[in-house]
C-alpha cells in the first residue's frame, strides 16, 4: 500500500516564490484583533484621527468630484497621476522647502506603493537596504518581500547618528554587501518619534553621495508638528540622490490612499512604467476628490488643527507616562504620532503583550520594528486615535502590567535576570494596516 | 432545503480571548455551512447588547463559537442555561472541568485513561515556597523534555517545550502570563494527534485520528493557523488497534468530563501504542485549518449537515 501522503491544507504551499516567506500569521498579529474592541484601549495602531476632518468638507468635494468632473474622476487616468494633483502637490511641499516640477512627482496608491514601487525597481535578492533601528515595520516588511537585507543603522534622540551611519556602510561593503537604498523617516520618525536635526541630514546626505548610495526619504509626518517645524525635508537640498516620498494620509485621510514620490528625472520614469505595471493609474476619483478639497478648504487650517489634536493628546500621554512609569524613558515627540518607550533590560515586551490584552490596552512590541530580532525591551505607543481620557486610561492599565511583569520576572530570577527566549526565526510577520 | 425545525441560530463569535481571531474564523465556518443548509444564521460578537438581544428574539438556538475565556469556559453557557436559550456544545459545568486543564487531567485519568506526569503549580507557590527550591524539586522528578503550558486557554498560546533545565523559569513566566496557573508536563514522545467527537443526539462518536506533523516540529500557533505549515494524516498513519485504542480513550475522556455534542480530545501515542490524553476541548477550531473539520469531512460528513444536525440536537435538548 502507498505511504499516505497527508494533507497540508494547501495544495500550492510548494509553488509560492521565495519572497512570499515572510507573509505569514503570527501570534503577534491575532492579540491585535483583540484591539479592535471597544473595551480595549489601543496604543497599537498608527490610524490619524479621521474624525477631526470635518465631512461637510470631504462631502462637497466628493460631490463635486462627480457632478463636475466625473467623466474623469471615474476613468482610468494618467500612470503619473493628474497634472491638477501633482500642481496641488507641489504647494504642499513647498511648506517644507521642496521645490520640484509638476514633471518629478508621481502619484501612487498611499506612499506605501511608493515604497513597493522602488524597491521593485533597485533591489534584487540579497541586495542591503540601511533603514534606521528601529524603523516602519510595513517598509521592512516590503524590503524583505524583495529579498533584501535589512541593515539597521543606530539613532539616538536627534535621529540617524551619522557616525554610526559610516560604520554600518563600511561594515556592510567589508562583508561583500550591495547597498541600494538608504531608507530614512527624518521627521518624527516611526516608531521612535525623534527628528534628524539640520546637521545631520546635510552630514547624511553627504555619506550618502559619498558613497554612492540612494537616500529613499519618507516623510508621512513632517506636517504635523507640535511647537516648532522640522529642519527642511533633505530632497530640498539635494535632487538627484533622494526620492521624496509623501502622503495625504496623515493630513487628510488613508482611506483615500493617495501618496506620491518625488525622484530624479530618470527614476522618475521608471516609477511611473512601474506604476503603469502594478495599477495602470492611482485612483482617479481620489486624486480628482482631493485636488477639489485642497482647491477649496483652507487646507492649511486643518492641518493646523490635526496639529492641535495630536499635540493633546502627546501631551496627554506624556503626562501620563511621567506619572504612572516615571522610572521608564522616551523620547519626546515633537510631531507625528509616537513614543518608544524604553522599558528595563530584561523585559520581553512582545511575551508581555498578552497580558496586557488582558488588561484590555494593546501596544506595539519593538521587534516588530527590526530585521533583526532588535527591540525585545521596547514598545510602540501610539497617541494618535484615542482620545486623551482613553490615553491616560491605557497607559494606567499599561503601568499594571509592566508593574506586574517585573514582580512576576523577579519571583523567578532570584539567582540572576532570566535571560530572554531566543529572537523568533522570523520577524513577526505581517500586521495589519491599523497596526504598521 | 430547511433542515429539521430550525428558523433562527445565532452563532456567537470574536469575543476579548486572546483568540478573537480564530473566533471569528471559527464562526464565519459555522454560519456559512448552516446557512448552506438554509438556516437563518446570525453571527455576533458578543457585546453589551447581547444578553438583551438575545431575550427579546429566542433565537431557536446559540452555536458558541467562541474559543479562550468566556466562551469555553463555561460562562456563557452557564448564562445561556439561565435565560433557558438551546445551545450547541457542553453544559456550563462540564465546560468548566475541561476548560481546566489540570482538572481535566484528573478526572481523565480516573477513568483509566494515561495521562502524561505533571505537577499544577499556581504563581503563589513559587512565591511562597522560593522559587529555586520549587524548580530542584521538578527537575529531580521530572526528566526533561518538559511542557509548559497555562492551565487554562488554548491555540498553544503561552506553550513552551523545554529542553534544558535553564529555560523553566522562562517557560514559566510566559505560561503565567496567560493564566496564574501552569502546568509543567512530561513530554511523552510519539506520534500527536487529536481526535474529534461528535454526538448529534445517538450516543458519541469517535472521528478519524488526525495526525498532526509541522513542518517546525512543535504545532505551534504558526503552525496551526498557516496553512502549508503543518502536514495532517487522517486518518493517523497508526495501526488499527492503536487507533481503535485512541478513540476509545477519546470517548472516555469525553464522557468522563460530561461532554456534550462536540469536542476534540489532544492525545500523543508513545512508542508502544498507548494513548495519552493532554487535552480537551470543548469548542475546537473549525476553521479552515482545523482538525475537526478535517476529520468530519475525511468521515464523509458534511459540515453543515453536522453542524445543523448539533443546532437541532441542543433545540431537542439531547
Amino acid at each position: 500500500m502507498a505511504e499516505p501522503q497527508g494533507t497540508n491544507l494547501d495544495p500550492w504551499y510548494s509553488h509560492y516564490a521565495q519572497r512570499t516567506a515572510g507573509l505569514s500569521a503570527s501570534e503577534v498579529r491575532a492579540l491585535f484583533a483583540v484591539a479592535s474592541r471597544p473595551e480595549v484601549v489601543s496604543l497599537a495602531g498608527g490610524m490619524p484621527y479621521v474624525s477631526a476632518l470635518p465631512q461637510d468638507l470631504v462631502l462637497s468635494a466628493a460631490e463635486r468630484t462627480v457632478r463636475e468632473h466625473g467623466a474623469v474622476a471615474l476613468q482610468y487616468g494618467s500612470g503619473q497621476g493628474t497634472p491638477e494633483l501633482r500642481e496641488h502637490i507641489l504647494e504642499v511641499m513647498a511648506l517644507e522647502g521642496i521645490r520640484a516640477s509638476v514633471d518629478d512627482v508621481v502619484v501612487t496608491t498611499g506612499s506605501q506603493h511608493a515604497l513597493e514601487l522602488m524597491s521593485k525597481l533597485f533591489l534584487d535578492p540579497g541586495d542591503v537596504v540601511i533603514a534606521e533601528g528601529p524603523s516602519y515595520v510595513t517598509a521592512l516588511t516590503v524590503f524583505r518581500s524583495y529579498q533584501a537585507e535589512v541593515v539597521h543603522t543606530a539613532m539616538d534622540a536627534e535621529g540617524l547618528v551619522p557616525e554610526a551611519l559610516r560604520e554600518t556602510i563600511a561594515r556592510v561593503r567589508a562583508a561583500g554587501g550591495r547597498i541600494k537604498l538608504l531608507y530614512t523617516i527624518p521627521s518624527f520618525q516611526n516608531p521612535m518619534g525623534v527628528t534628524l536635526s539640520w546637521q545631520r541630514r546635510m552630514e547624511v546626505l553627504e555619506i550618502a553621495r559619498q558613497n554612492d548610495i540612494l537616500v529613499l526619504e519618507d516623510n508621512p509626518y513632517g506636517l504635523l508638528y507640535f511647537d516648532q517645524p522640522p529642519p527642511q525635508a533633505m530632497r530640498s537640498v539635494e535632487e538627484q540622490g533622494v526620492v521624496y516620498l509623501g502622503t495625504f494620509s496623515k493630513t487628510l485621510a488613508p482611506g483615500l490612499r493617495v501618496g506620491w514620490a518625488v525622484a530624479p528625472h530618470a527614476v522618475r520614469e521608471k516609477l511611473v512604467l512601474a506604476n503603469e505595471a502594478a495599477v495602470l493609474s492611482p485612483s482617479s476619483f481620489a486624486q480628482t476628490l482631493i485636488s477639489e478639497y485642497l482647491g477649496t478648504a483652507d487646507w492649511r487650517a486643518q492641518i493646523d488643527v490635526f496639529r492641535g489634536v495630536y499635540r493633546e493628546r502627546r501631551d496627554a500621554m506624556l503626562s501620563a507616562l511621567g506619572e504612572q512609569l516615571p522610572s521608564l524613558s522616551w523620547a519626546v515627540p515633537d510631531g507625528g504620532f509616537y513614543v518608544w518607550l524604553r522599558l528595563p533590560e530584561h523585559l520581553d515586551a512582545k511575551a508581555m503583550l498578552p497580558r496586557a490584552v488582558k488588561e484590555l490596552v494593546a501596544y506595539t512590541p519593538g521587534t516588530a520594528f527590526y530585521a533583526d530580532g532588535g527591540g525585545r525591551n521596547a514598545i510602540r505607543l501610539s497617541f494618535c486615535y484615542p482620545t486623551p481620557d482613553f490615553i491616560r486610561e491605557g497607559i494606567r492599565r499599561l503601568a499594571t502590567v509592566i508593574n506586574g511583569e517585573l514582580t512576576l520576572l523577579s519571583e523567578f530570577s532570584q539567582t540572576g535576570p532570566l535571560p530572554l527566549p531566543l529572537p523568533a526565526e522570523r520577524p513577526e510577520g505581517v500586521l495589519p494596516p491599523s497596526v504598521g | 432545503m430547511t433542515v429539521g425545525p430550525l428558523r433562527h441560530v445565532v452563532v456567537l463569535a470574536g469575543g476579548i480571548s486572546h483568540e478573537r481571531d480564530v473566533s471569528l474564523r471559527s464562526g464565519r465556518r459555522v454560519a456559512d455551512s448552516l446557512l448552506e443548509h438554509g438556516i437563518e444564521v446570525e453571527l455576533r460578537d458578543p457585546d453589551a447588547s447581547l444578553i438583551g438581544y438575545l431575550r427579546n428574539n429566542r433565537p431557536d438556538a446559540v452555536w458558541p463559537a467562541l474559543h479562550g475565556a468566556s466562551g469555553e469556559d463555561g460562562a456563557l453557557r452557564g448564562l445561556l442555561e439561565f435565560l433557558g436559550i438551546p445551545f450547541v456544545g457542553s453544559r456550563s459545568e462540564a465546560a468548566r472541568l475541561a476548560w481546566d486543564k489540570p482538572t481535566a487531567k484528573t478526572l481523565v485519568a480516573r477513568a483509566g485513561v494515561s495521562t502524561p506526569r505533571s505537577i499544577t503549580l499556581p504563581r503563589d507557590a513559587f512565591r511562597e515556597l522560593g522559587a529555586d527550591a520549587v524548580f530542584d524539586a521538578i527537575h529531580d522528578e521530572l526528566p526533561l523534555p518538559l511542557v509548559v503550558k497555562p492551565a487554562q486557554g488554548g491555540s498553544a498560546q503561552g506553550v513552551t517545550i523545554v529542553d534544558d533545565a535553564a529555560g523553566l523559569p522562562r517557560a514559566m513566566v510566559d505560561a503565567y502570563t496567560y493564566s496564574d496557573v501552569a502546568i509543567i508536563e512530561q513530554r511523552i514522545a510519539g506520534t500527536e494527534i487529536a481526535v474529534g467527537i461528535i454526538d448529534t443526539g445517538e450516543g458519541p462518536v469517535a472521528l478519524p485520528a488526525v495526525e498532526i506533523e509541522p513542518l517546525s516540529g512543535v504545532y505551534s500557533f504558526e503552525a496551526r493557523y498557516n496553512a502549508g505549515e503543518t502536514r495532517f494524516y487522517t486518518p493517523a498513519r497508526i495501526a488499527d488497534d492503536v487507533a481503535a485504542r485512541a478513540a476509545s480513550a477519546a470517548l472516555q475522556a469525553h464522557t468522563a468530563l460530561g461532554l456534550r455534542h462536540i469536542s476534540r480530545v489532544d492525545m500523543i501515542i508513545d512508542g508502544a501504542g498507548t494513548p495519552w490524553f493532554l487535552e480537551a476541548n470543548v469548542l475546537p477550531g473549525l476553521t479552515e485549518t482545523s482538525l475537526v473539520p478535517l476529520a468530519l469531512e475525511a468521515a464523509g460528513h458534511d459540515l453543515g449537515w453536522i453542524y445543523s444536525k448539533l443546532a437541532e440536537a441542543a433545540v431537542a435538548g439531547d
